[in-house]
C-alpha cells in the first residue's frame, strides 16, 4: 500500500514537472506562431519576427537560442542570464508579479543592468530595440494569457528635509532592510550570504556603500519603482503594501545617505551626525512593519 | 621617366602586398572572453565593427558598467588574442620587366599560385583600471620581423563626461570606416587604396590615414556615441618612431560624425574627416647622406572627404570620398630621401620650373550584404583621379586608380571565445600609366584562406 502511494506520488511528480516544463518551453509550434508577438513603445511598433537575427546576434550567447538562460556563456555568468521563458523580470514599472509593460523592457534593454553582464544596448536603432522586445515576449504564454500590470503611480516628489532623512532611516531598520543590505548598505547584513533568487541561486543584495546606479536605474524616482514594485525573481519585495508614498521617498532619501556620490542627503545626514542604525535597539513605534523576505506571489 | 614610373609601380605593389596582409587592429576575442558576448556583438562580420562594438571601442573598451575594471576578472584573464590567415591564392600582374636573351628586356604577365600565410597579429587591448585603457600591438610580417603596430594608452570620460577622451602613443586614426577592421585582404585589394594614396613621383608619404600615426587624440561622443568627434596632433612621420624626418613637422587629423535612425531600416551615419599637415622636404647631409631628424623647408598637405554609412535592412553601403592636395615640392619629389635616396635633396633645393601642387579626387563605395550573423558577401569599388599634375607636362590621367573587390565569409563558429572565418576574395586594381612602358598597369588577385583569431 505505502509502495503504491509512493509511486503514485511519484508518477504525480514527474507529470507535474513534465507540465511545467512544457508550460515553460515552446514547441517549434507556438514559437512559430508567437513570432506573430507585437511590442509598442510610443510611436514604435516592435515585430518578434525582424528580431530573430539581432537575437542570435547579441542575445542568445547569454539566454540562449531558446530564450531559457542557458547560453553558451551563462555557466560563467553571476547573476545568471534572464530566463525569459518565465516572463519574471526584475525591472517593471508594474505591481509585483505582474508582466511588465514593453516600455519597461524596452528600457531595460537600453540601458543595461548594473551589476550584471548585461550591457546597455542603446548603440542599436529604436527600432531593434523595439523588436527586440518583442521577439523576448514570443518566448512565454503568458503574453498571449495575461495583460501586463498597470504602472505604478509615482508621486511627485517632495523636498528633502531633514526630518525626511531621519524618517527613512527609521523605516530602514523597521522594515529590517539592514539584514540583507546591512547597516550602512554594504550588502553584508546577517542574510546576505543566504539569498536566493527564484531559481534557488545564491543572489547578492545591492550593495549602496559602492554603486551610484541600481540594477533598474539611477534616479530617485527609479530607485521609488524599485521599491514599491520589488524586483520579481529575487528576495527583493515590493512595498507598495506596507508604507505610503511619502514614506517610501522617505526611505529613498535616507538610501541617497548610503552612496558614495555626493548628494544634498548626505550633506543633510553628514549636518545630523546621523549613525548608522543600531540593530539591537528598538525600531521606532510609528514606522509600518517589516515585509517577509521571500518569492510568495512571484510567477514560477 | 620611366625608370621613376617602374619604380613607382614596383613601390605600389611591394605596398599592396604589405599592406594586405597586415590589418593589425581587427576583433579581439580577448574582450568578448572578459564580457561574456559573441564576437557578433560588437563585430557586423568580424573585424568590421557595428555600432555597440563602435560605442565600446569609443568608451575605451568598456561597456560602462562596474565590471570594466580588470579587478573583476579572474586573475588568469590575459587580455591577449592572436590572428593568422592561412591561404591559398593565385596573383597575377601584366608588364613584368624580365631579361631576354639577348641582353635586352621585356614585358610580360606574371602569374603565380600557391599556398601561403599572412603576417601575425599580437592584439593585446582593455582596461588597467576603470576609465584608463590601453593598446599594444606587435606584429610581424610573415617572415617575422616584428614592429610596433600600436601602442597608446587613454585616458576615458574624464569629469564623468563622454566628451573628454585622450589617447597617447601609436594609434589608428579615428576612420569612420576603419581599414583596420576591414574585412578585404587580398593582394590587390585588401587596403583602401584612398587611404594611402600617393600621386606618381610624389615623395610625400606622410599623409597615409590608413597607416597608424604617432600623437595626441582628443576624442569626444555623446552618451549612445550618435555624435562622435575627435582631434589629433600627430608627428609627421607616418608612425615611424624616433622622429627621423622631419624636425619639427606636425600634423592634425578632424573627423566628425552624427548617426541617426531610420526606422526599420537601421541607423545611418553620416561624417567628414580632414588631414592637414606638414612634412620637412629637404634634409642636412654627411658625406652625402641625409641625416635623420634634420628635415627643414616644412610644405604642407591635406586630405578631406565625407563618409557615409547608410542601411537599408540586411544591405549596407559605406562610401568615402577624398579630394587630396601636396605641395609642389612633394610633387616634385621631395620629401624622403632618409628611406628613397633617390628623392630630391641638397644641394638640389629648388623647385623645378612649372610644378604645380598635384590635387586629386577619390571615392570608394563597400557594400555588405549581412545575410546572418555567420554570412556576409561584400564588394568594394575604388577610384581615384588626378584633377591636377604637379609635372605639367605629365599625362593627365598618369597615376589614376580603379579597384574592384568582391567575395564574401562565413563564420561557421560563433561564440564568445574565438572568431574564425572561411574567407574567399577575387580582387582587380588597374592603375593608369603605372607600367615601365608608360602604359597601363593591371593585377588581380584569387584568395582562398581561413581567417582565424583566438
Amino acid at each position: 500500500m505505502r509502495t503504491q502511494q509512493v509511486n503514485s506520488l511519484a508518477c504525480a511528480v514527474a507529470v507535474l514537472a513534465i507540465c511545467s516544463l512544457s508550460s515553460a518551453q515552446l514547441t517549434k509550434d507556438q514559437e512559430d506562431t508567437n513570432l506573430g508577438m507585437e511590442a509598442h513603445v510610443g510611436k514604435l511598433t516592435g515585430h518578434a519576427k525582424d528580431a530573430a537575427m539581432n537575437y542570435r546576434r547579441y542575445c542568445a550567447g547569454c539566454h540562449g537560442d531558446l530564450g531559457d538562460g542557458e547560453g553558451e556563456n551563462a555557466v560563467w555568468l553571476d547573476p545568471k542570464p534572464r530566463n525569459f521563458t518565465l516572463a519574471t523580470f526584475k525591472c517593471r514599472s508594474t505591481p509585483s508579479g505582474s508582466l511588465p509593460t514593453d516600455e519597461d523592457l524596452y528600457e531595460t534593454v537600453g540601458r543595461g543592468l548594473e551589476s550584471s553582464n548585461m550591457p546597455s544596448w542603446n548603440p542599436l536603432s529604436n527600432q531593434s530595440r523595439a523588436d527586440l522586445v518583442a521577439y523576448v515576449k514570443h518566448f512565454s504564454e503568458r503574453w498571449k494569457t495575461e495583460k501586463p500590470g498597470a504602472p505604478i503611480e509615482i508621486p511627485v516628489q517632495p523636498a528633502v528635509t531633514a526630518d525626511r532623512v531621519k524618517s527613512g532611516q527609521a523605516l530602514f531598520q523597521k522594515l529590517e532592510c539592514w539584514k540583507c543590505h546591512g547597516v550602512e548598505g554594504r550588502a553584508n547584513g546577517p542574510s546576505a550570504d543566504t539569498l536566493t533568487d527564484d531559481q534557488n541561486r545564491p543572489i547578492k543584495p545591492f550593495n549602496f556603500h559602492d554603486q551610484t546606479r541600481f540594477k533598474c536605474g539611477e534616479t530617485d524616482r527609479d530607485l521609488y519603482r524599485i521599491f514599491m514594485t520589488g524586483l520579481d525573481g529575487t528576495p527583493m519585495p515590493s512595498f507598495a503594501d506596507n508604507v505610503k508614498p511619502d514614506e517610501a521617498w522617505d526611505l529613498v532619501f535616507y538610501l541617497r545617505t548610503l552612496q558614495p556620490m555626493h548628494t544634498q542627503e548626505k550633506e543633510i545626514a553628514k549636518q545630523l551626525g546621523l549613525k548608522p542604525i543600531n540593530t539591537n535597539a528598538p525600531a521606532p513605534a510609528n514606522a509600518p512593519a517589516p515585509q517577509p523576505q521571500s518569492n510568495e506571489n512571484k510567477p514560477q | 621617366m620611366t625608370s621613376a614610373r617602374s619604380g613607382f609601380a614596383g613601390l605600389l605593389l611591394t605596398a599592396s602586398f604589405l599592406l594586405s596582409f597586415t590589418s593589425n587592429a581587427t576583433a579581439l576575442p580577448a574582450f568578448a572572453r572578459k564580457y561574456g558576448l559573441r564576437c557578433s556583438a560588437c563585430h557586423e562580420a568580424w573585424p568590421m565593427l557595428n555600432y555597440f562594438g563602435q560605442k565600446f571601442k569609443d568608451n575605451g573598451y568598456q561597456l560602462m558598467n562596474d565590471r570594466d575594471s580588470p579587478v573583476w576578472q579572474n586573475p588568469s584573464y590575459w587580455p591577449v588574442t592572436f590572428r593568422m590567415t592561412p591561404f591559398w591564392h593565385r596573383e597575377s600582374t601584366d608588364k613584368i620587366t624580365y631579361d631576354t636573351p639577348g641582353g635586352g628586356s621585356a614585358l610580360r604577365r606574371l602569374t603565380f599560385t600557391g599556398f601561403d600565410y599572412g603576417g601575425l597579429d599580437i592584439l593585446s587591448a582593455g582596461t588597467i583600471e576603470k576609465n584608463i585603457s590601453f593598446q599594444i600591438i606587435p606584429a610581424s610580417d610573415e617572415l617575422g620581423s616584428f614592429h610596433i603596430e600600436a601602442v597608446n594608452a587613454r585616458l576615458d570620460n574624464l569629469f564623468h563626461s563622454p566628451w573628454l577622451n585622450f589617447k597617447f602613443g601609436k594609434f589608428e586614426l579615428d576612420n569612420i570606416v576603419s581599414e583596420k577592421r576591414g574585412l578585404t585582404l587580398s593582394a590587390s585589394g585588401g587596403g583602401y587604396n584612398l587611404y594611402h594614396f600617393i600621386p606618381a613621383g610624389d615623395g610625400n608619404m606622410f599623409g597615409q590615414l590608413g597607416d597608424n600615426q604617432i600623437g595626441v587624440e582628443w576624442m569626444g561622443h555623446s552618451a549612445n556615441d550618435r555624435t562622435r568627434l575627435s582631434v589629433a596632433v600627430l608627428s609627421s612621420t607616418d608612425g615611424n618612431p624616433d622622429v627621423p624626418y622631419g624636425s619639427n613637422s606636425y600634423t592634425t587629423f578632424i573627423t566628425g560624425s552624427h548617426a541617426f535612425n531610420v526606422g526599420k531600416l537601421g541607423t545611418d551615419r553620416v561624417g567628414f574627416y580632414a588631414m592637414v599637415g606638414e612634412a620637412a622636404t629637404t634634409f642636412l647631409t654627411d658625406g652625402g647622406v641625409p641625416l635623420p631628424n634634420s628635415g627643414v623647408g616644412n610644405k604642407g598637405f591635406s586630405r578631406e572627404g565625407f563618409v557615409g554609412l547608410f542601411y537599408f535592412n540586411k544591405l549596407n553601403f559605406q562610401v568615402v570620398t577624398q579630394h587630396g592636395s601636396d605641395s609642389p615640392w612633394f610633387g616634385a619629389g621631395f620629401g624622403n630621401p632618409i628611406d628613397d635616396p633617390s628623392a630630391p635633396n641638397f644641394p638640389v633645393n629648388t623647385l623645378p620650373a612649372g610644378f604645380r601642387n598635384p590635387t586629386w579626387n577619390g571615392a570608394f563605395v563597400e557594400t555588405h550584404w549581412v545575410h546572418s550573423p555567420q554570412l556576409i558577401f561584400f564588394q568594394r569599388s575604388e577610384w581615384i583621379r588626378m584633377s591636377q599634375q604637379a609635372d605639367p607636362t605629365a599625362a593627365s590621367n598618369l597615376g589614376n586608380l580603379d579597384n574592384y573587390v568582391f567575395g564574401y565569409r562565413y563564420y561557421p563558429i560563433m561564440n564568445s571565445r574565438a572568431g574564425f572565418a572561411w574567407h574567399n576574395e577575387y580582387s582587380w586594381i588597374r592603375q593608369r600609366g603605372g607600367a615601365p612602358d608608360g602604359t597601363d598597369l593591371t593585377s588581380n588577385s584569387l584568395m582562398l584562406g581561413f581567417d582565424f583569431d583566438f
